[in-house]
């Protein structure tokens, strides 16, 4: 247990990273032992959408505002669930299928807060958080995001469909 | 001196990631209009914007050695 704390101490809760994510180092910055439930969602790169191959995708992000709306997001769920501890971690760079390209872990002393906080997050990161990803096809790329006639506007939320497309 | 930083399509669109103008006590439309001048390949109009890391609006004044981004629509997780 010190071990962990100590881990703990030195690493910061929100990250952008260009290297593989480790969910074992994510769900170990939100342990608590106040918590009883800890929900970790993993997104991770899907080769068929809407009947389209993905051969790769390339994420990029702008880390130091990325990080600001992280912690945003984590103050949002402070406020609605105030035991509820947040860490969230992206990658960015070159991502093959089934790579892991986000990490929420939330913990908290009930599972249902876990669940809600931890898809409150992953909803906000999607309005919010500026990160892109580019798509990588057989016959071609491109930057996501114009094409899905995603709303531009950080206080607008995507319609139900196209979150179902874009997880 | 105002610092731009553009990313994704943009980014390629203009081939750098980053610009310096030579621009003080402006708002965001103007530099998006500035840049659609100079770069016409872009389309600017309904871009979000940040100054300095926190959203603005096209209203927002930008002084000079602020940093403002463009954010086109986002498709991080």
């Amino acid at each position: 247990m010190e071990g962990n704390e100590e881990k703990i101490m030195t690493t910061a809760l929100f990250e952008i990273i260009d290297k593989p994510i480790d969910v074992e180092e994510v769900r170990q910055k939100v342990l608590s032992r106040n918590a009883g439930a800890i929900t970790l969602f993993i997104g991770t790169v899907r080769e068929i959408t809407n009947g389209k191959k993905t051969l790769h995708l390339e994420y990029q992000a702008y880390p130091a505002m990325a990080i600001k709306m992280f912690e945003q997001i984590a103050k949002e769920i402070q406020e609605q669930w105030p035991e509820a501890q947040v860490a969230i971690t992206h990658r960015v760079g070159h991502l093959d299928i089934s790579d892991i390209a986000v990490v929420i872990a939330v913990s908290s002393p009930h599972r249902k807060i876990a669940y809600m906080a931890n898809e409150y997050a992953i909803d906000r990161i999607k309005q919010i958080v500026p990160i892109w990803k580019k798509e990588h096809w057989e016959d071609g790329t491109e930057w996501i995001g114009d094409q899905l006639e995603n709303v531009p506007y950080p206080q607008g939320k995507p319609s139900i469909l196209e979150e179902e497309n874009r997880d | 001196m105002i610092n731009i930083l553009l990313f994704a399509h943009l980014q390629e669109a203009v081939g750098e990631s980053q610009l310096t103008v030579d621009l003080s006590d402006v708002t965001v439309a103007q530099i998006k209009e500035w840049l659609e001048k100079h770069y016409p390949q872009l389309s600017l109009q309904q871009m979000m914007t940040a100054i300095n890391e926190e959203f603005a609006t096209d209203a927002t004044m930008v002084k000079s050695g602020d940093t403002i981004a463009f954010i086109p629509p986002i498709s991080g997780g």
